[in-house]
């Protein structure tokens, strides 16, 4: 059974309707990606998973569990985490407050421990970083503060929106090393990314959206080589 | 990229920067210059010509200050969290003096722990019947608050920001008239017992030793504070972790202003063959103490708490908070429960500086605070208690040295001119840094 479905998914902003059906699933264990132009839907897919936007209709079934009404902090409390889309990181809070607000779902103190001592071996940066306000941060390191604060919640399944957006190339490698790392400690993720050649070459399956209806699906690399998706995302044949 | 709601919101409400015309800019830094001139010749004549006089008015427009501060704080919290200005709020504080009113009056429980210990100490028992009539005001005021935010504001969260502002005038309204009704607070001036007994300490009735560990307080704390700086510019981390403890706000706040305070009272003047004894009441002790106490426990808990931390998390990125698993309701209404909390405390400081409880009470006061936090920066603890205080003086020493009729035009005016120079308020910082 899929860790993550999410069947017949419509959502709409007031009259605009975002998403026209959409379904997907994601297995325990895997990297699925979600890629598509600007404006296809794919935050809006996040973000409905995660309860900050509300589904007109259709299913999220989580864990076996259908999460489709469910409020945004039980859907933390069960590991279904989001890295959100421009990394969103409480500028006003030092690095220390951002990372214990990731583990605000969390009671054991020492456990919270642990995964900061973690998230310190993952990032070293941030551990010089860590009485500084998160908003004094470089923009790479940001995303960094973002992937780490996702992580003090212990995920399950962990949403991420586009993590590579605006970092430099050798950054790039860098947070998609991550990524597969955190995958290999047994973490699933679902990557959304404009960056296709990218994340098409870590996941295992990837899906296309394009405005607000999926397009395409299958294994990572059939979509790779698919004429379609290379000449839309990945720069011509 | 789609802009999200808050990131919209934060470029909607960037505000006029001063750097819009060069011949405004110098005006307004002429006039805020003159009139600053002006205050100082005015002042400084006053306590030239009777410098007792003088400091007992200084040490009144403190005693208004700390509690403006309390009231402040309120609106700079809430406005924080949901860029309301709850213009109820001077009426929660209201409330608050009403319940301590008839807890005092009717029910009697200031003397509570004598019911109990009927061998207690006086002293004792109006020590902690005093705590006691602070915290039913408190909880009644934070109760208060939060249904307020239940039933008023948060239905109208998603909407246009001009419906909750025009729904807080009406709760305002709601309350005072409600409050108006004959089975209610009537619409009397009543007269309010205080729930201890005054004493008034003048020359020789301060023990030195008191003063002494007051100054104490303050150079020990000054000197780790600047201590810990030097150790955490050089990159020591608990240092700077330190440096934002509120015991260290605790120690210089508490030792600065009863050293200040006390030391005048303990002074004995003589100026032009005239003798003249400061004196200070506990009324105003009590006041600065409690105001002092309950700043310091607020910054403890926003910088030091889980829900501290939640609350300046979500008053800067709701749908982060959310991704977080921060309830944000919650949070927001407990914003509501803490800012009412200190508005009820504030209410019981206030009746017992004035003796007196009216219906209409809260206007005046939640004005003068609403303008302190403006003054300070609207959204900035610091700077609501800092504009607090400058109210307060402006206030008494307008009342005492310009014309008692024109104070409050004078405090009012008082918020042009600052807002002319710092156009967000002493402390306020550019909007995406709000609290
Ligand atoms: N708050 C909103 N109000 C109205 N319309 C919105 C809102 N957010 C998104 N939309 C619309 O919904 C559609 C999908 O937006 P979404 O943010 O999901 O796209 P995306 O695939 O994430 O794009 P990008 O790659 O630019 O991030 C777009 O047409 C967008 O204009
Ligand atoms: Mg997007």
């Amino acid at each position: 059974m899929a860790l993550l479905e999410v069947k017949d998914l419509v959502v709409s902003y007031g009259a605009i309707r975002a998403l026209h059906g959409i379904s997907f699933y994601v297995d325990q264990g895997e990297i699925v990606t979600l890629i598509g132009a600007n404006g296809a839907g794919k935050s809006t897919t996040l973000r409905t998973i995660s309860a900050l936007q509300r589904a007109d209709s259709g299913q999220i079934t989580y864990d076996g569990k259908d999460i489709t009404r469910a409020s945004a902090s039980a859907i933390v409390h069960q590991g279904l985490i989001q890295v959100p889309e421009g990394r969103r990181i409480f500028a006003p809070l030092t690095v220390r407050e951002n990372l214990e607000m990731g583990a605000y779902s969390r009671k054991d103190k020492e456990e919270v421990a642990a995964s900061m001592e973690y998230v310190f071996q993952l990032f070293p940066r941030l551990k010089e970083r860590l009485e500084q306000a998160g908003g004094t941060l470089s923009g790479g390191e940001q995303q960094m503060l973002a992937v780490a604060r996702a992580l003090m919640a212990k995920p399950r399944l962990l949403l991420m929106d586009e993590p590579s957006m605006g970092l430099a190339p050798i950054l790039v490698e860098e947070i998609f090393d991550i990524i597969q790392e955190i995958n290999a400690q047994g973490v699933t993720i679902l990557l959304v990314e404009q960056n296709a050649h990218m994340a098409l070459s870590i996941a295992n399956r990837g899906y296309v959206l394009e405005t607000g209806t999926i397009q395409l699906e299958g294994p990572a690399k059939e979509l790779a080589a698919n004429p379609q998706v290379q000449e839309a995302y990945l720069g011509g044949g | 990229m789609v802009a999200t709601q808050t990131h919209k919101e934060q470029i909607r409400e960037a505000p006029i920067q001063r750097r819009d015309g060069m011949i405004l800019n110098q005006l307004s830094q002429g006039l805020f210059a003159l009139f600053g001139l002006i205050v100082v010749y005015i002042l400084g004549r006053a306590l030239f010509e009777n410098p007792g006089l003088f400091m007992q008015q200084v040490l009144n427009g403190l005693e208004l200050g700390f509690i403006y501060a309390l009231i402040a704080l309120g609106y700079t919290m809430i406005y924080g969290i949901v860029k309301l200005i709850n213009f109820a709020h001077g009426d929660v504080f209201m409330v608050g003096s009403f319940a301590s009113f008839y807890a005092i009056s009717i029910l009697d429980l200031h003397r509570w722990p004598a019911w109990i210990w009927p061998g207690m100490s006086s002293t004792l028992v109006m020590i902690i019947g005093t705590i006691t009539i602070i915290l039913i005001s408190m909880f009644v005021s934070g109760l208060l608050a939060v249904v307020m935010e239940r039933f008023a504001y948060r239905p109208l969260r998603n909407k246009p920001r001009i419906a909750a502002l025009i729904t807080a005038i009406g709760v305002s309204f709601f309350l005072e008239y409600f409050g108006a009704l004959p089975f209610v607070f009537t619409n009397n001036y009543i007269t309010y017992d205080r729930p201890f007994d005054v004493t008034v300490y003048s020359a020789g009735e301060i023990s030195p030793v008191v003063i002494g560990v007051m100054w104490g307080l303050l150079v020990i704390s000054l000197v780790a504070y600047f201590m810990l700086r030097t150790q955490a510019k050089s990159g020591d981390m608990k240092a700077q972790a330190w440096l934002r403890h509120p015991l260290l706000q605790f120690g210089w706040l508490f030792g600065g202003f009863f050293a200040f305070v006390l030391t005048l009272a303990g002074i004995h003047l003589e100026s032009g063959g005239k003798v003249w004894d400061l004196s200070v009441s506990n009324v105003t002790l009590v006041i600065m103490g409690a105001s002092i106490l309950l700043q310091v426990l607020l910054q403890f808990v926003v910088t030091q708490t889980q829900l501290g931390k939640a609350m300046r998390a979500a008053a800067y990125d709701k749908d982060a908070a959310r991704l977080m698993g921060i309830n944000v309701d919650l949070v927001i209404a407990s914003t509501f429960a803490l800012g009412g909390g200190l508005a009820g405390a504030a209410g019981v400081l206030y009746a017992t500086a004035f003796k007196q409880v009216y219906y209409l009470m809260g206007i005046i006061p939640g004005l003068k605070a609403f303008v302190a936090a403006v003054i300070g920066g609207i959204g900035s603890i610091p700077g609501a208690f800092l504009g607090a205080l400058i109210m307060g003086q402006t206030e008494v020493l307008s009342a005492g040295f310009i014309s008692t009729p024109m104070r409050d035009a004078i405090s009012f005016s008082l918020l042009i001119i600052v807002l002319l120079v710092w156009p967000q308020g002493i402390f306020g910082e550019p909007p995406g840094e709000k609290v």
